[in-house]
């Protein structure tokens, strides 16, 4: 487990941070939370000649709410902070539900959701829910800011759309069009364990009806995939049971899973429909009690 | 509970709990340097001058070697040594025994014949060096098909992996059997129910915390090789240097520090060992290798791989008339079992040694296959793991054929008490036990009556819950010394004591601790014997310079066998002691009696002496003509194995939507005899119960089609945490082991071994409406749900499939 040489930067603000970048092109390559670019180094799977590390620059670790129940998600707020956060119950609550399901305490402890939507893991859990919340990515460099939607942003198997020049510094959850719920379901084998599975439901509701809604799969393809047509099948509805039944099919139809390891294909399909009623269902218990 | 007696009134005896001595739970003494990072392991070593060594691993399963071309690697700056199968060759060295009377490669030479396989290694001033290297040597290989299962190694056609073997035409390690066939097919033939079972026992790893790793250090002006290493049995390594390498003994000297978990992956010289010491000759520096996960979980002995199929036959009433079945080994690519035994299965013909069988017969056959070598390690006595699972699984099967409860069935068949020493039907000779009675505890504690009510009620909402049971006994301890060799080095082992002029002690023994506790558990046999406090002893081993030869631990054979030579040459340091003790009291020899921790004058309570003013004497005050010192040893040849029971009992629910199971309750009852140290105890059953739960839910290795590995690292090999393992409720039984100084037995495989069985019988039986009959473990989620859904067996057997 000895990686290949490489050379160490610690810039101690975002403008050094894009400079390096800047100067070493696609020999660069930024370290977070490092609990996925170092295991990969480790294991020589990443030989990045520059290591820019950032955890030195100050101000990258907050989240905080936008007006409207948005939530933007700084490029050093670990995974621990949204667990423990005392903004997300409530406000957030498919976040707040995948918050203690990513990884391991002690990952947890390092790891970030920016790091996290960077790495493009198809079994990354944050990028289903950024998905289905409708997030995006802020990427900064010298030439400039722009925000990209998760949806583009998370290109392929642990491909991102960031230019080799750029530093994604913060996740952007919308301001909702009505009430947030919501929650994520993830199979896993262990703590720890990524998702053999795992399901993420963003609704936004007007008295009960949904008006907007959200679905992505983590871990049944190649990369994160959005289960537009499941979510439109809830638009408009009060999750009655036959919609969530439509649903639940309509989101197992566009999973494209591999038998491996963790399961058959036709077994994690299956827990895509599982989870997906699971959620809703439970969703349109309360909704259900308030009408 | 002990087997100490009361101290009988007006006794001036001292209490052996306080001191220290048998049921005592003193805190492990290893922790007080564990918990504070001061551990001493073969990664903390570190030599003047000191090389490093790094391996190269073949990406292929199976594959001719055209060439290698290290051109490159020795150009790297740094880089002191890359060592070929060819250049090993010279020396003799390419090829090395094995415990199993096979070959293996040390690097290879001719093919490769498993991912993973040893191919070159590199020497270098630094690690990193070193891996920079191995990533610059360039094999060619021409890829042959793949084996990963024995079905693909008897097709026909099949490659032949052995071609190195001459006289080997087939993929054929070994063919056995055991038992009494006429007499079987007989008693078959009077069943009235024949109940059958095929499965299959996935692979597993020991996975020990810490990899192997060695310090070699050669040198070239005294000719001394000292070796540290990661040993549980560092005399039996000296000895296979000896004998293999051709170098003198008494200038070979193996020294095992903490050691970071074994479970019997650190008992067999791996390949990786023989090129240090190797390299350390060869560049007159001392050479450190550590192994990474993927080598170690990869290419180190593993256990299991077996496959079952069996029939047992039956009355309607629920006695057992009959067992036989055939055993399959996968061995991988090289027969290199680690096991003393005269069997070439091991002690696999220990299943059913708990239940009153008259008659069996067990054929068994092992095959060559493009997977790592190895095949009995992982916390088992020589495949009793498979043995008790399989016997445990076929129970139940039998009791469900029969329509019968399954602990009805257990009760009418396991040995009485009154059927001690009992002679199994493949010829052990069980020493003691109160099968039934630890039985009924286990059920009692689970309130069996009450969850059939409960699991009878769950059923109707279309809630799956299941009870599951697995008891056993185990032949743990080897040897004797009729049957149990290594090299032809019998099985017995050894102990040294020194008492000091004030009394306190130093044990030097044969065995080598991996976290089992024996510098805090052997002295609590020293002080049981002689009522020194266990403060007052420290125990040593694992330096072959400095202790007394013996076998190793492993087989959990330590208080078996070590433990009784401790016992035993504490009694001979007393019976010194009493002479040094009339001398004292100016009594003759037979006017001594002994209390716990002095010797008194019979009839004159009040007129004695203790033990440490006798350790003074010895020094300074001794009778004219006795040898000064106290001080001795003892060797001891165990006249038979020791015989622990179990009986485990899981309740779990099954999701039948998702196949996920979770354990509800967990009973143990364990009677390993008397025990010395009950909370040491207790954590050897919690962490055998822990990697038994592993086994069934979570931890398997397999091979694809290709002949690669998963479960090559620790995100595919899943070793289970805090989080999910499942709470444990143990109780106890005491029944003494009649032939062991203490009457201890060995306990530390005793939950792993018999666990599995508990859990998988526990799903299977919340299963059972579905029709199904087994799932190969572990139970995944997903081969539950499959089972559950379409009512079909579901296999694990290798290859895995994949998309
Ligand atoms: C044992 C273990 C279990 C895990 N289990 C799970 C799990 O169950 N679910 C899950 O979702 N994840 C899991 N992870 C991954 C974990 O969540 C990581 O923290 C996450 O994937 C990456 O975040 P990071 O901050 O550690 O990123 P790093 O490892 O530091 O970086 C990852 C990649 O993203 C790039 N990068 C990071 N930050 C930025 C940035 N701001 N701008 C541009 N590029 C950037 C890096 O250059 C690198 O290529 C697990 C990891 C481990 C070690």
């Amino acid at each position: 487990m000895y990686p290949s040489r490489f050379r160490y930067e610690a810039p101690r603000t975002l403008d050094e941070a894009l400079a390096l970048l800047a100067e070493h092109g696609d020999e660069a390559k930024i370290l977070a939370g490092g609990q996925s670019l170092v295991p990969m180094m480790k294991l020589r799977f990443a030989a990045p000649g520059v290591l820019v590390d950032i955890n030195n620059v100050a101000g990258l670790g907050f989240h905080e709410e936008t007006p409207g129940g948005g939530l933007r998600v700084g490029a050093l707020c670990r995974h621990v902070d949204l667990e423990h956060s005392t903004v997300l119950p409530g406000a957030q609550p498919t976040m707040a539900a995948a918050a203690p399901l990513v990884a391991d305490p002690i990952v947890r402890t390092r790891g970030t959701l920016v790091g996290s939507l960077c790495h493009a893991d198809p079994q990354g859990d944050w990028a289903s829910v950024m998905l289905a919340l409708g997030g995006s990515v802020v990427a900064a460099s010298r030439r400039g800011r722009r925000t990209i939607p998760v949806g583009e942003f998370v290109v392929g198997t642990f491909q991102n759309a960031l230019e080799h020049d750029e530093i994604a510094v913060e996740a952007v959850v919308p301001a909702a069009q009505g009430v947030r719920s919501g929650s994520y379901l993830k199979l896993e084998r262990r703590v720890g364990d990524f998702a053999t599975a795992g399901v993420a439901v963003a609704l936004e509701s007007v008295s009960g009806e949904i008006v907007r809604a959200g679905i992505a799969l983590t871990g049944v393809g190649p990369a994160t995939i959005a289960a537009t047509e499941a979510a439109q099948a809830l638009v408009g509805s009060t999750l009655d049971p036959d919609v969530v039944d439509r649903a639940a099919e309509l989101a197992a139809a566009v999973a494209r899973p591999r038998t491996d390891h963790r399961g058959t294909a036709d077994y994690k399909r299956h827990v895509v429909a599982t989870f997906v009623r699971r959620i809703l269902t439970a969703e349109r218990a309360p909704a259900g009690a308030a009408a | 509970m002990t087997a100490t007696a009361e101290p009988a009134a007006g006794s001036r005896a001292l209490d052996e709990v306080k001191i220290g001595g048998l049921g005592s739970s003193r805190p492990r003494v290893e922790d007080a340097r564990f918990i504070r990072g001061r551990g001493n392991y073969v990664e903390d070593v570190t030599l003047p001058g000191m090389l490093h060594m790094e391996i190269l691993r073949s990406p292929l399963a199976h594959a001719r070697i055209k060439s290698i071309d290290t051109s490159a690697a020795w150009a790297i700056p740094g880089v002191k040594l890359v060592l070929t199968g060819e250049m090993a060759a010279q020396r003799n060295l390419a090829w090395m025994p094995t415990l199993s009377y096979d070959t293996q490669a040390v690097l290879a030479t001719d093919k490769v014949r498993f991912q993973g396989q040893e191919v070159a290694c590199v020497v270098a001033e630094d690690p990193y060096i070193a891996k920079d290297a191995c990533d610059a040597i360039v094999v060619e290989y021409e890829a042959l098909p793949p084996i990963v299962n024995p079905e693909q190694a008897v097709a026909p056609g099949a490659p032949l992996i052995r071609d190195d073997k001459s006289g080997q035409a087939d993929n054929i390690a070994y063919q056995w059997e055991v038992g009494d066939k006429d007499g079987t097919d007989a008693a078959f033939a009077k069943a009235d129910v024949v109940s059958k079972l095929r499965l299959h026992y996935p692979r597993s790893h020991p996975s020990p915390i810490e990899n192997c790793g060695a310090v070699a250090d050669f040198n070239n002006a005294t000719g001394k090789l000292t070796v540290y290493m990661t040993s549980q049995a560092p005399h039996i390594v000296r000895a296979a240097v000896a004998l293999i390498a051709e170098l003198p003994e008494h200038l070979i000297r193996i020294i095992s520090p903490d050691v970071g978990g074994g479970f019997g992956n650190k008992v067999p010289v791996y390949p990786g060992y023989v090129c240090a010491i190797l390299c350390s000759i060869l560049t007159a520096k001392p050479v450190k290798w550590i192994e990474d996960n993927t080598g170690n979980l990869s290419s180190t002995g593993f256990g299991r791989d077996m496959y079952l199929d069996s029939e047992m036959a039956l009355t309607n009433d629920g006695k057992i008339l009959a067992v036989r079945y055939h055993a399959t080994t996968d061995q991988g690519a090289f027969f290199a079992d680690a096991q003393p035994t005269k069997f070439k299965i091991g002690l696999v013909h220990s299943s059913f040694a708990c239940y009153d069988v008259p008659v069996g017969h067990i054929t068994a056959q092992g095959m060559y296959t493009n997977k790592a070598p190895g095949g009995v390690a992982y916390r088992c006595s020589f495949r009793v793991t498979e043995a008790m699972f399989f016997q445990e699984r076929m129970i139940q099967a039998a009791a469900d054929d029969l329509g019968m409860d399954q602990a009805e069935f257990r009760r009418r068949n396991l040995v009485r008490d009154d059927q001690f020493p009992y002679r199994t039907p493949f010829g052990f000779l069980t020493d003691s036990g109160q099968y039934l009675k630890c039985l009924q505890i286990g059920l009692d504690a689970i309130g069996y009556d009450d969850f059939l009510v409960e699991q009878a009620e769950a059923r109707k909402q279309g809630r799956l819950l299941g009870i599951g049971i697995s008891t056993m006994t185990e032949p743990l301890g080897a040897g004797n010394s009729r049957e149990y060799d290594i090299l032809g080095i019998k099985m017995f082992d050894s102990a040294e004591l020194r008492v000091h002029p004030t009394g306190k002690a130093v044990l030097k023994i044969g065995a080598q601790t991996q976290g089992q506790g024996h510098e805090t558990t052997f002295a609590q046999i020293v002080t049981h014997e002689l009522g020194i406090p266990a403060t007052d002893i420290v125990v040593e081993h694992g330096d072959t310079d400095h202790t007394p030869f013996g076998m190793g631990t492993y087989a959990s054979r330590s208080t078996p066998v070590a433990g009784a030579a401790t016992a035993m040459v504490a009694r001979k340091i007393r019976a010194k002691a009493r002479k040094l003790a009339a001398h004292l009291l100016e009594v003759s020899e037979e006017d001594v009696e002994w209390e716990l921790g002095r010797f008194f004058v019979r009839g004159a309570e009040s007129r004695g002496v203790t033990i440490q003013e006798c350790a003074m004497a010895a020094y300074s005050n001794m009778p004219d003509g006795m040898e000064p010192g106290l001080e001795n040893n003892a060797y001891y040849d165990p006249p038979n194995l020791t015989w622990p029971f179990a009986c485990y009992i899981a309740t779990v629910e099954v999701d039948p939507e998702t196949g996920v199971w979770d354990v509800l309750r967990f009973v143990g009852v364990d009677d390993c005899g008397v025990r010395i140290n009950p909370m040491i105890v207790e954590g050897q059953i919690m962490g055998g119960l822990t990697e038994a739960y592993a086994m069934s839910n979570m931890q398997f290795q397999t091979y694809d089609a290709d002949g690669n590995l998963v479960g090559a690292n620790y995100m595919d090999y899943l070793l289970p945490t805090a989080w999910e393992t499942p709470g444990f409720e143990l109780h106890e039984v005491v029944t003494p082991s009649p032939h062991h100084p203490i009457g201890a037995k060995g306990v530390g495989e005793c939950a792993a071994v018999g666990g599995p069985a508990a859990y998988v019988n526990a799903v299977m039986n919340a299963l059972r409406p579905t029709g199904v009959r087994n799932i190969d473990m572990p139970l995944l989620p997903d081969r539950v749900w499959h089972a559950a859904h379409t009512g079909q067996d579901v296999s694990g057997a290798p290859p895995f499939r994949t998309e």
